[in-house]
């Protein structure tokens, strides 16, 4: 019985199922291609590679990187803080990337931080310190709405890790900025790109509502003396938000070895006691099972 | 429930001989997995995936209760807590990617440990009910999984969540009151997360107790093994402990190995970048995907894209989407029939050409066509070969497996264990004649 319904059960799906991709055969069939080709999916670029210190498995923030992390946060500071959130990330939280405590302290206080009046207990704004967590630019999301043409500027504590690519989709976006090109044009004649929103093919839809924020060179007055490309702003806060998004990268990287170390040496171990004790086992077996063996046989 | 031949423990030290009489606790442990276990000798390493399972169900639960400590299952938090963890908690982020990917862990071994018993037919009596625990077990798992995987509150979380609570939406007449009880609203929010993480806490425990009896209905007719023939005589088995005990531990070593690379070098490889995004109802991400370990039963939800209707009208009997939910829960509900389903009285895939070359050549392909199309866009290519893959898999366990346990001529068998150990050829003298066990 369980046989004979699970032959029923098991045909209907099947044929249910073949019956489905013969429609998907005769679909593609007749219109002759498997995926519609769009502006999107033909001009829509990959992220263009952008090698960090941070990178592979022996990858780390050492004191030399700190100079590019610092680069990317005034990059940071000066540019991007104007309309994206940093939410996860505290002044005090500055100090992993070289910054002294009272330099943190000084960095906190110039930033003004949501308080409350001492005297009369209405909101206020008040200096930062190190405990602080960075301020939003906007109120709320309507506020960033209203400012930045109908879309909110994501956060950028965890931009690294939200996006596929990561850094070098940071890096790829923010100099990706662009005319359209001919030849999307001619391919795709009724492709535009709305008022307030900007071509960027390293975009998934193309069209994106962030104006290019670094757009000339020394836009950031770097105080180390590199030289303030749109390129190398555009490396250096890409550097730093991958800071941004997993403070703990480098201390996982490197614990990581040792765990590995140990755990190697406690396998070779292990399967040496395996090999002894299967070892005395096959003795053993030689001696009491194979006499009787052979008299059976 | 056991050998004959099995040890019995003796207790030595005095305090050991107290505990025995008044709570054998220790002979329990002995005679469940320790020397007091005899176990065919000729195991190979697929039997490791057992006690690996029950490792990583360990590992989830130690996880997690720490975890637990410091999340905090509100809509509003649940995200920051997640973040708070991974950068405020001391090794809060080893913590966290320790359990996310176990996760991802206990599930690799958990498919590894089922399809050895689909190839050696585990399943067959008298081991039935070790069977239909385990596929319990593992359906507790998704659950339990699916709701773990809400509680960051990120964008795959929310519309994963929200994709899958539709699936009780498709059944006919309750479905929309069903999914709005469940959800404790209309969409996932506040209350929804509150009672995944509630549940999400529960089921682990309640997946410990069905590993315990799964267990224990294991040991009553004892392991299998790769010749699929029983135990005749002492020869045959070793016990337990040293032996599997060591084996074992060699196992943990390498399962240790490759989870700590990921853990360490590779944590988000496995997972999907929007959900470090904050879940937002009004965004819908550009493609929703579950987690890789559910990429086949989503590739088979989607291949179901017609509805079935009478022909030459337009009058629908049983909508796609109905259609496509129910053969995603059929395609692990068979599994419990398989014990009646395959009548081969042979239960080694070694000494089944027939099965054998349907295994290798149209399930384990079927499957890992699955698992890609479950994980890419719902487009075509994808969801023609998703479409041909489903159809293999339902005719696999439903119509191929019966059949073919009706047709096939197995392999001689070896006469015992110990001969299967011993000679380097299966078709032994002594198993020409033996009839197959059953």
């Amino acid at each position: 019985m369980v046989r004979i319904i699970g032959f029923i059960v098991g045909l209907f799906f099947s044929v249910m199922a073949f019956w489905a991709f013969g429609t998907g055969l005769a679909t593609v069939a007749s219109q002759g291609y498997l995926q519609e080709r769009t502006a999107e999916s033909v001009f829509h670029r990959q992220p263009r590679a952008l090698p960090l210190s941070s990178d592979g498995w022996f990858g780390r923030w050492t004191d030399k990187d700190n100079a590019q992390l610092q680069r990317g946060f005034q990059v940071y500071k000066e540019v991007c803080s104007a309309c994206h959130s940093l939410n996860h990330v505290a002044f005090r939280d500055l100090t992993e990337i070289g910054y002294s405590d009272a330099e943190v302290k000084a960095i906190a206080a110039s930033f003004m931080v949501p308080g409350i009046n001492p005297d009369t207990g209405e909101d206020t704004l008040r200096p930062g310190t190190p405990t602080d967590y960075f301020p939003k630019p906007f109120a709320n999301d309507v506020a960033a709405r209203a400012a930045n043409h109908n879309a909110i500027p994501p956060d950028l504590s965890l931009i690294t890790k939200a996006r596929a690519g990561g850094a070098a989709y940071v890096y790829s976006l923010i100099t990706g900025f662009q005319p359209i090109p001919p030849e999307l044009k001619k391919q795709f004649p009724d492709f535009e790109t709305p008022p307030g929103l900007y071509f960027n093919p390293y975009f998934a839809n193309l069209n994106l509502a962030m104006p290019p924020p670094l757009t000339s060179n020394g836009q950031v007055q770097y105080k180390d003396g590199t030289n303030p490309t749109v390129d190398q702003m555009a490396k250096d806060v890409a550097a730093f938000l991958v800071w941004t998004a997993e403070p703990s990268l480098s201390k996982r990287h490197q614990v990581g070895w040792p765990v590995l170390g140990f755990l190697i040496f406690a396998t070779i171990l292990a399967y040496l006691a395996k090999k002894q004790i299967w070892a005395e086992n096959k003795q053993e077996f030689a001696e009491e099972v194979r006499p009787a063996r052979r008299k059976a046989a | 429930m056991s050998f004959p031949w099995a040890r019995h423990y003796e207790p030595k030290a005095p305090f050991m001989r107290w505990l025995d009489e008044k709570l054998p606790l220790p002979r329990l442990a002995y005679n469940a997995i320790g020397a007091g276990y005899p176990v065919p000798r000729n195991l190979n390493y697929w039997w490791n995936f057992g006690v690996l399972a029950g490792f990583c169900l360990l590992l989830q639960i130690v996880t997690g209760v720490v975890l637990a400590m410091h999340y905090a299952p509100n809509a509003t938090v649940a995200f920051d807590s997640i973040e708070h963890i991974n950068r405020d908690v001391n090794w809060g982020w080893a913590l966290r990617y320790a359990h996310a990917n176990g996760a991802s862990a206990f599930f690799a071994v958990i498919y590894i440990h089922i399809f050895r018993g689909f190839f050696y037919s585990s399943y067959k009596a008298p081991r039935e009910m070790v069977w239909l625990l385990g596929v319990t077990i593992f359906l507790l798992t998704m659950a339990t999984a699916f709701m773990g995987y809400v509680l960051p509150w990120g964008q795959m979380s929310f519309w994963g969540a929200k994709v899958i609570t539709g699936f009780f939406g498709a059944i006919p007449l309750v479905g929309e009151p069903l999914q709005i009880w469940l959800l404790g609203g209309y969409a996932p929010d506040n209350a929804a997360l509150n009672r995944f993480f509630s549940l999400h806490f529960l089921l682990p425990f309640v997946i410990a107790a069905v590993v315990i009896l799964h267990i224990w209905a294991l040991h009553i007719p004892g392991s299998s093994n790769p010749t699929g023939i029983e135990v005749k005589s002492e020869s045959d088995t070793v016990p337990f402990h040293p032996y599997y005990t060591a084996k074992d531990g060699f196992g943990l070593g390498v399962f240790l190995i490759i989870y700590c690379l990921f853990v360490f070098f590779m944590p988000n490889a496995l997972g999907h970048p929007d959900n470090y995004i904050p879940a937002n109802p009004l965004a819908t991400p550009a493609e929703i995907v579950p987690e890789w370990y559910f990429w086949p039963y989503y590739a088979i939800l989607r291949a179901f894209t017609v509805d079935l209707h009478i022909p030459f009208t337009s009058i629908v009997i049983i909508p796609a989407k109905l259609l496509g939910v129910s053969a995603m829960f059929v395609s692990i509900l068979v599994w419990f029939f398989l014990p009646w389903l395959d009548r081969s009285p042979v239960r080694s895939g070694h000494y089944r050409p027939l099965f054998r070359k349907f295994f290798w050549f149209g399930l384990i392909p079927s499957v890992v066509v699955l698992f890609y199309c479950g994980g890419s866009k719902p487009e075509e290519p994808y969801l023609m070969l998703s479409q041909l893959a489903a159809t293999y898999y339902f005719l696999h366990f439903l119509v191929i497996l019966p059949l073919v346990s009706a047709i096939e001529r197995p392999e001689p068998l070896p006469f015992s264990i110990t001969e299967a150990v011993l000679g380097s050829d299966k078709k032994a003298v002594l198993g020409e004649n033996t009839t197959p066990a059953t």
